[in-house]
């Protein structure tokens, strides 16, 4: 189970670009560290990142061991309509995770 | 009296930097195709025209483990002309390919921000694919200090 924290602005006006954040908690294992007993550490990282507005895919990250420890994202959305941002990522042990949060649009 | 003195021996010293400046090796930059030579599966062939995306990394980054890193890409973003893809791509990491994103014209502006892992001082390159199929790229050099990872052959 992994957590992230994401940042949505809660209100916006229609037309407006808003901003997204997100980081989600995870090691990102890269594949070339060992363990003390000199044993390689499986890579494990998390591979695709999805954003959603309202249904629509809006924003998707593939990503391998070139990112940071606990990814983090920042980019826009246009407010359209009120709704949810949806976030869902899954990473190389098939460990999904998703995270939401409501945007309300006024005209 | 004093400061005109100084003011005079300042004046060649000041004159003489900007020399000592075009002395330096000009971009020794080596062809991008050369540079990350991922990239040509990437275009398949394409022409890469370095314009229009904009990479804003640190040129000194103590710590390979996270390096932050700023992309914008000059596009309207609209239905007909936005950028599909978006490439961040390392000349040096063991897997040159650091992220590939997806975007769409629902994301009003391309520009984003992430955290990424270098190993070791080497250029990094973002290439842009629009809606048209075109491809624009930026690149930027980072001295590293501390570098994010083992060398891959060691282990391999």
């Amino acid at each position: 189970m992994s957590i992230a924290r994401i940042l949505v602005p809660p209100n916006a006006k229609r037309g407006e670009l808003v901003e997204i954040r997100i980081a989600i908690q995870h090691p990102m294992e890269t594949g070339f560290r060992m363990d003390n007993n000199g044993k390689v550490i499986p890579k494990n990282t998390v591979n695709n990142l999805l954003c959603r507005y309202n249904g629509a895919e809006v924003f998707r990250a593939e990503m391998g061991s070139g990112i940071a420890a606990n990814p983090y994202w920042q980019f826009y959305i246009v407010a359209q309509e009120s709704g949810n941002v949806e976030f869902s990522w899954v990473d190389d042990r098939g460990e999904k995770g998703a995270a939401s949060s409501p945007i309300a649009v006024t005209a | 009296m004093l400061k005109s003195m100084a003011g005079g021996a300042l004046l060649p010293l000041a004159a003489q930097v900007p020399l000592a400046l075009a002395q330096l090796p000009a971009t020794a930059r080596p062809p991008l195709m050369e540079l990350v030579p991922v990239l040509k599966e990437i275009t398949q062939g394409a022409a890469v025209r370095e314009s229009r995306v904009k990479l804003e990394i640190p040129h000194l980054a103590e710590n390979g483990h996270l390096v932050p890193l700023t992309v914008s890409v000059d596009s309207p973003m609209t239905a007909t002309d936005y950028v599909r893809t978006l490439y961040l791509l390392s000349e040096k990491n063991p897997r040159p390919i650091i992220a590939k994103i997806s975007m769409s014209p629902g994301t009003g502006r391309a520009a984003l921000t992430t955290r990424i892992r270098l190993s070791g001082a080497q250029h990094v390159v973002a290439v842009a694919q629009m809606s048209d199929g075109t491809f624009w790229a930026a690149s930027a050099d980072v001295i590293v200090t501390e570098t994010a990872c083992l060398d891959a052959s060691d282990i391999t």
